[in-house]
């Protein structure tokens, strides 16, 4: 039995799971900041 | 005021906290990329294959790393929590249900890793053994912990129920650890420990700068995700809306 799909299956499931996990949160602080600046520039113009 | 006392009223602070991360996380990044090159290249390319797993072997260098990552995850997690009811520091109730994703992230590789190596190795994917059932639920607890934490509208009440959470699964750390031996167990006993290491050195540095590599990994990454979580909690503050004029973010 060859062990290399085992060994690249490993490798390309950690991967993706940790590039996932540290993007995450850089998707997520980029949406926020948006609606933060929207409702920022809203309140002003009401202002 | 006692400088040391000074600098932990200063980490206390949700703003210091924010301004002061930012300068370490690009360094604990490329800690992580540099030490994950040389572990991978030593773990895939230079490290012999086993002479029972053959090069089945080299899946160790992922799955060992990150299983001591999930415990070691939750391990900090449970004395967080214990900081956190009884200081009530609020960056400690952050660290928390931001470790829990990356805890999970780092136990599904090592319940897949081993799965995948198990394959090859023992002729199945999977057993109830008793070491793979007290990682399996080291998931769930995992899962218990964001789970709970997101039943709470209000997030001081949230973060205390998942302390408490975290410190009463921190009883499934020991039987993970202990299970080798406490249970007849298909899974094998640890190659390395206080006592000596049963491995060669050829296979014992891809393991540690892994080991390590995932421990920078980890830092940047809690790092980022306690920093969104103390934005979205502080969004209506002060120091978010100067922040946001400042255009520093």
């Amino acid at each position: 039995m060859s062990h290399t799909p085992f060994i690249l299956g490993s490798y390309a499931v950690g991967a993706v799971i940790m590039l996932w996990t540290a993007i995450a949160p850089i998707i997520n602080k980029r949406g926020l900041l948006k609606q933060l600046k929207v409702r920022e520039s809203r309140m002003d113009r009401n202002q | 005021m006692n400088p040391i006392y000074l600098f932990f009223h200063k980490t206390g602070s949700p703003p210091w906290f924010y301004k002061y991360s930012a300068y370490l996380i690009p360094w604990l990044w490329a800690g992580f990329i540099i030490l994950a090159a040389i572990g991978l290249y030593q773990g895939l390319l230079v490290a012999p294959p086993d002479y029972q797993q053959g090069e089945s072997v080299r899946i160790m260098y992922l799955h060992v790393p990150a299983a001591w990552m999930s415990m070691m995850i939750y391990g900090m997690m449970a004395i967080m929590g214990i900081i956190a009811l009884v200081w009530r520091i609020r960056i400690m109730e952050v660290m928390i249900i931001s470790s829990a994703p990356i805890g999970a992230a780092f136990t599904i590789i090592a319940l897949v890793s081993g799965s995948l190596w198990g394959r090859p190795t023992w002729g199945t994917y999977w057993v109830w053994d008793a070491r793979l059932t007290s990682e399996l639920v080291l998931l769930f607890l995992y899962f218990g912990v964001i789970a709970l934490y997101n039943s709470f509208d209000e997030p001081r009440k949230a973060a205390r129920a998942a302390s408490l959470l975290s410190i009463v699964g921190a009883v499934n750390l020991p039987i993970i650890h202990y299970s080798v031996l406490w249970w007849n167990t298909l899974h094998q006993g640890s190659s390395i420990g206080t006592s000596g290491n049963s491995i060669d050195t050829s296979m014992l540095w891809p393991l540690l700068y892994m080991a390590v590599a995932f421990k920078f990994y980890f830092g940047a990454n809690l790092l980022s995700r306690a920093r969104l979580r103390l934005l979205k909690q502080d969004h209506r503050k002060r120091w978010v809306k100067d922040l946001l004029a400042e255009g520093k973010n």
